[in-house]
């Protein structure tokens, strides 16, 4: 038999991407197409849902091509995809009724409000492990049933279909409808313990449950792919952050991985039973493999890294490009007692202080560039310890060693820095596409291309690791002055309410 | 000795005004700012034009600095930007030859590692970035010194203090003698790529090919390192399969610095 592959699809924000994957675990073939974002009005995003599937059919097509493989040599197909971009179209027709409304998109401001009412934006919390906030899918359906003419009579008549990415293309590629336990759980809509749509919050957002798909495991054979893998089984989902936990083979409790691009997204597995977040993070899940019980997870995301070493190059002009930051900031051998905390719209995880706005403190004339450029660095260590200490308070398992992923891995100083912060080991693995690669090993297992994930904890191998070198007392020390800069972003913005 | 010309000297302070400012500047702040009649200006602007050192925005026509004079003081590329940009490359170098993989950088008549992947099996490992080696026993030097000629053997000799040029011995089969060091380096300009058997350490084999930026020159270095039993066939030749994934990753970093593919 001919050498076999599994397909991984990643619909992401900007683009759409396939990348194969062979039985190593190692990438044969990429590739990727952007589509259009789509800006109606201000804090209005959208994406044309049937340009994404047009996008998917040609960068599946073209990652076979390239590399001279046939369909028949495609075992699985696996997708990751944006989470909570929330899509209606027609059941019998496939179109769509409205763009997709991308998570990005804050319309839904006013709605969450109102549903929020007196009991607080954490009235669905308890359920649903999510606060009511823009970027969920369920306050985006309502919006649509709402606000698009003839939509609420078509759902109340049972013609309409609701999906988030993953959901949408499966049924393209099988026409099944259905979705998985991690996209589901950020609709706001599925109850966490019993992972099926709870009948309570739908009243509550008057949505009907006719719109919904099917909730499934994040590893099973879902249908068989008509098109251009004709007869292929499409048997992998996961949203894309818990598609990277995947990748990095967290499947122990404890285990962390984090993903580092313009903002930062950390995940912790919890193992089987949901943790109640007392510090301000996200309870979600992790994955389900087919009958085993569903993993779940604690998700802390950081709005500003990368962005604000964007910030100190297209803002400042202090560098030319992104990786030079870690050029700029080896000038120097420590911060110079300069802190900045990138607090650019409010602070989040743990802290969700929308009337804070950064700063950058203790400034003194001693206090050059590449101090700057050494406090912009901390500042993503110490956002991520923010959150890696609540992890540790919620779940009561201390973190030991830190999967790291994304662009910003590239950065061997803030890697140390990392290290040195968390008091933990930091692991980047050998392939950074993790995404992907978790959606690849949720379709290989469910179709036995992988036995188990004993052997996919054997294709993760260390492409590099960083060790604490900080002494406890300079950690401390740094903590503390970290902690008081954070105050000093406190209470800026007057009229608001955190 | 003739004197200092001074339509240098203006063209000079021009450049280094135009340098000193985010935007563009207006032929007026220009003249203005170095005291120059306008028609002067002029006509420095415009030479500089001609060779690629200003440039003049079409709609605000203010002037700013050209590519040409950009790329004039770029030959140094930033060892964390080619990092940043051979990453996914030098994984993909890891995982295919199953060996440790380096990228490195000519520094002060070195090898500067700036990029370090560890071998794809459970043994400890520690990050060896920042580390130096020697260019004459490392096949990441010996392409070095084969394709940047800053690098070349002469440039070497001409700048260390203690020159005749020493070529230190690490093994006993270090090359130490200037000539063999020439040969083999016009037999890697030759075939595109260096290796090197057991000169560093006893045992241990490295293969590499260069990094090339968009104008052909030689930025740096990508290979691997590992047991002469597994780099090493028995007619004591390279294994060509690693020395072809060396060869791929070295091109695939290099379109990525914006090379025109080979």
């Amino acid at each position: 038999m001919s050498q076999q592959y599994i397909a991984a699809i990643d619909q992401g924000t900007t683009s759409s991407r396939c990348i194969l994957f062979d039985q190593d675990g190692r990438i044969v073939s990429v590739d990727q197409r952007e589509h259009r974002q789509i800006f109606p009005k201000p804090g209005w995003v959208e994406h044309d849902a049937l340009e994404i599937w047009t996008n998917v059919e040609a960068v599946v097509q073209k990652s076979l091509e390239k590399s001279d493989i046939t369909p028949d040599q495609i075992s699985a197909i696996g997708i990751t995809n944006q989470r909570e971009t929330t899509l209606l179209w027609d059941k019998e027709t496939g179109e769509p009724v409205y763009n997709a409304i991308v998570w990005q998109d804050t319309r839904t401001d006013e709605i969450a409000r109102e549903l929020a009412g007196d009991e607080g934006q954490d009235r669905f919390r308890p359920k649903c492990g999510l606060p009511l906030a823009t970027y969920f899918s369920g306050p985006k359906i309502r919006w649509l049933l709402d606000n698009v003419e003839g939509v609420r009579e078509r759902a109340d008549r049972g013609e309409l279909l609701f999906g988030t990415m993953d959901t949408w293309l499966i049924w393209k590629l099988t026409g099944k409808h259905v979705t998985d336990v991690t996209n589901a759980s950020r609709t706001m809509l599925m109850n966490l313990e019993t992972l099926a749509w709870d009948d309570e919050i739908l009243a509550a957002m008057d949505i009907p449950a006719s719109l919904l798909p099917e909730i499934r495991s994040s590893s099973e054979i879902y249908g068989e792919s008509t098109g251009y893998l004709a007869g292929t089984p499409v048997a992998g989902a996961l949203g894309d952050q818990h598609a990277a936990l995947f990748g990095q083979t967290c499947f122990d409790p404890g285990d962390v991985k984090g993903t580092y691009g313009t903002g930062t997204f950390l995940v912790m597995n919890t193992g089987t039973e949901p943790i109640k977040s007392e510090n301000g993070l996200l309870t979600t899940l992790g994955y389900k493999i087919g009958d085993a019980p569903a993993v779940y997870a604690l998700e802390g995301s950081i709005a500003v890294t990368g962005s604000l070493v964007q910030w100190l190059r297209d803002s400042l002009g202090l560098i030319s490009s992104a990786p030079e930051i870690e050029t700029l900031a080896r000038t120097v051998d420590d911060n110079g007692g300069c802190y900045i905390v990138p607090a650019f719209s409010g602070l989040f995880a743990p802290h969700w202080r929308s009337d804070a706005r950064g700063v950058i403190a203790g400034l003194t004339g001693y206090v050059n560039k590449g101090h700057i450029a050494r406090a912009v660095l901390e500042a993503s260590a110490w956002q991520t310890r923010e959150v890696v200490d609540a992890m540790n308070a919620d779940s009561q398992i201390d973190l030991t060693t830190l999967k790291v992923d994304g662009g910003m891995t590239a950065d061997n100083l803030l890697m140390q820095i990392l290290s040195d912060v968390l008091d933990a080991e930091v692991v980047r693995p050998m392939v950074a596409e993790t995404t992907c690669l978790g959606a690849a090993y949720a379709a290989g297992l469910a179709v036995g291309y992988w036995p188990d994930i004993e052997t996919l904890r054997a294709n993760w191998h260390k492409a590099a690791e960083w060790n604490p070198k900080m002494d406890s007392s300079a950690r401390e020390r740094e903590y503390h002055n970290w902690n008081k800069a954070v105050e000093r972003t406190l209470g800026w913005v007057e009229h608001e309410n955190a | 000795m003739p004197g200092r010309i001074q339509s240098i000297e203006r063209a000079a302070a021009i450049l280094r005004l135009l340098a000193s400012g985010a935007r563009g500047l207006s032929l007026a702040e220009i003249s203005r700012s170095l005291e120059l009649p306008k028609g002067t200006a002029l006509g420095i602007l415009r030479t500089l034009q001609h060779v690629g050192f200003v440039e003049q925005d079409p709609e605000s026509s203010r002037y700013r600095l050209g590519g040409g004079m950009l790329s004039l003081g770029t030959r140094y590329l930033d060892g964390n930007e080619l990092r940043t940009r051979a990453l996914n490359w030098a994984d993909t170098l890891a995982s295919r030859s199953g060996e440790s993989v380096r990228i490195g950088t000519l520094h002060k008549h070195q090898v500067l590692v700036v990029h370090h992947v560890f071998r794809p099996d459970a043994s400890h490992q520690t990050l060896d970035v920042g580390t130096l080696l020697p260019l004459h026993a490392t096949a990441l030097g010996k392409v070095l010194m084969a394709f940047d000629p800053l690098a070349a053997p002469e440039e070497v000799a001409a700048v260390e203090i203690d020159s005749p040029v020493e070529l230190t011995a690490f093994t006993r089969h270090t090359v130490t003698s200037m000539a063999d060091l020439e040969a083999g380096l016009d037999e890697i300009r030759e075939q595109g790529w260096g290796w090197e058997v057991e000169e560093l350490v006893d045992g241990e084999v490295s293969i590499a090919a260069p990094i090339r930026d968009r104008r052909g020159v030689t930025v740096g270095a990508i290979g691997v390192r590992g047991a002469v039993e597994r780099l090493r066939d028995e007619a004591g030749k390279p294994d060509m399969e690693q020395v072809s994934y060396v060869r791929d990753a070295a091109r695939a970093v290099s379109r990525d610095l914006g090379v025109t593919p080979y």
